[in-house]
């Protein structure tokens, strides 16, 4: 080893961050977004009391439970194109971008975790609650929106947001089919400048301080939520 | 959908010519679950270690542990097999750097990604310790150290057999975690399910056949994991004792 080089962090920094840092935020806010909206439908199609949705919303949140993330990637990485096609109606698979394919990718696979929390969530209100809903008058669509969401989206917001600093995380897999995610970038220079230590060491370093940033903010969250409730 | 599908490519011959596609994934559940496993032990040991240490009343020896939770916890793991596959070579001294480097290839990757994994699920062994330990009622330490054990003695024979048969149901889906997990191995180049399933796939370019196949073999890995841990979960249950983890955790 020829002495740590901090000149090559220095060199590439700016790219690292405007195109990987920028790509891995615009990634896991999208798929945060999405996966909570979509989780949230299908805590409600798990709940509900038809039995056949019921039942379908469990077992896609169950395979979508057992089987690695990084399977799961591949896998929409191949299949968007052809769903795409279907839906366009195009006669052959469409050309779909690293970026969009993740987006889905990931949107799909975290919708099953932030389910299991806003389940939880809608369980932990008490039953009294949808019966005054329903006594006022509301319809189903009504309780669930005003009453019994908001407070499960509070109770549950510190695991929310834990999911969602995982999520930053995991995003690093799309490593697998080559996107320029922050790691993916670093991945670019530390094999062109063939130092593969400094880079390597710096996302770590970049990874661990955002992380344990964002974990310290919920830990104090979660505080003010307990003493409001 | 445009798609046609082809089976038989499980029954042809892989290029590698040692058996069919099939036998091919096989193998690679095969390394799945040596990986998994070798992991899942290292993992147990140093979990159940650090995670009774974060209990002690010693402050110092507690927020050592802490660091060791915060420092694995926050780095993506992808990001920490690249640490130990290609940095950690590097910073050894030359001869120890070279025989790491130089391992023969199934365990040049085999090795970091255990070492990987088993440290990357010791802290969330280690959580699940801690949590377990806290969940038991303070009178059960009082009472043994009433009785005259010693803070060692009442660890061993009141405190922890207690608090691992609580733990059971979450370590259970740790261990349903690092089989998942495993497969991030395929990024230095370890041959498991995931990595041969996207092998096969770029040899017979049959996409779907190959994917669709790994899906069924962890399906059914997993639904052996969970009877099996059912079962054991059945016979070490604590009697009156509710088992911690029903509280909804993030996971990945």
């Amino acid at each position: 080893m020829s002495g740590f080089d901090f000149d090559v962090i220095e060199r590439s920094w700016v790219y690292l961050f405007r195109e990987g840092m920028s790509f891995t935020l615009t990634l896991t806010v999208l798929a945060m977004t999405g996966g909570i909206v979509f989780g949230t439908l299908l805590a409600m199609m798990r709940l509900s009391s038809i039995k056949p949705v019921s039942v379908l919303a469990g077992a896609y949140v169950n395979l979508m439970r057992s089987i690695p993330l990084v399977l799961v990637i591949f896998w929409f990485f191949f299949l968007v194109p052809y769903i795409g096609a279907w839906i366009l109606r195009e006669p052959n698979p469409i050309k779909v971008g690293a970026f969009w394919s993740a987006a889905i990718t990931f949107t799909m696979f975290e919708a099953a975790y932030y389910c299991e929390i806003m389940r939880a969530g809608i369980q932990s209100i008490p039953r009294g609650q949808v019966w005054s809903g329903y006594a006022l008058g509301l319809d189903y669509w009504q309780t669930m929106a005003r009453i019994v969401l908001p407070q499960a989206f509070r109770n549950m917001l510190p695991v929310l947001l834990t999911q969602t600093i995982i999520l930053f995380q995991d995003t690093s897999l799309v490593y697998v089919i080559s996107a320029t995610d922050f790691l993916g970038a670093a991945a670019k220079v530390a094999n062109r400048d063939y130092r593969l230590v400094e880079m390597y060491s710096f996302v770590a370093v970049v990874y661990f301080i955002v992380s344990y940033g964002l974990s310290t903010l919920v830990k104090g969250l979660q505080k003010r939520i307990a003493i409001i409730k | 959908m445009n798609y046609h599908w082809h089976w038989q490519v499980l029954l042809e011959t892989e290029p590698g010519g040692t058996g069919t596609y099939l036998h091919y994934l096989i193998v690679g559940l095969g390394w799945t679950l040596a990986t998994a496993l070798a992991a899942w032990v290292m993992a147990l040991a140093i979990g159940a270690i650090v995670g009774t240490l974060r209990t002690t009343p010693l402050k110092w020896v507690v927020r050592l542990g802490d660091l060791y939770v915060e420092i694995f916890r926050n780095v993506p793991l992808i990001v920490q097999m690249f640490l130990w596959f290609f940095v950690l070579p590097e910073l050894m001294p030359k001869g120890l750097g070279d025989w790491m480097k130089q391992m023969p290839p199934p365990w040049g990757s085999y090795v970091p990604a255990v070492v990987c994994l088993g440290i990357f699920t010791s802290v969330r062994v280690a959580e699940q310790v801690r949590a377990g330990i806290n969940s038991l009622p303070s009178g059960q330490r009082m009472a043994g150290i009433a009785t005259g054990l010693s803070e060692a003695q009442t660890y061993r024979y009141v405190i922890l057999p207690q608090s691992f048969r609580i733990i059971l149901p979450p370590l259970t889906s740790e261990f349903m975690n690092v089989i998942k997990n495993s497969s991030v191995a395929l990024t230095i180049g370890l041959l498991e399910l995931t990595g041969r399933a996207r092998s096969m796939q770029e040899f017979s370019f049959r996409v779907f056949e190959a994917f669709t196949a790994a899906t069924v073999i962890y399906l059914l890995t997993n639904l052996v994991v969970v009877l099996a841990m059912r079962a054991l979960e059945r016979k070490v249950r604590v009697p009156g004792l509710i088992a911690v983890g029903d509280a909804p955790q993030a996971g990945h």
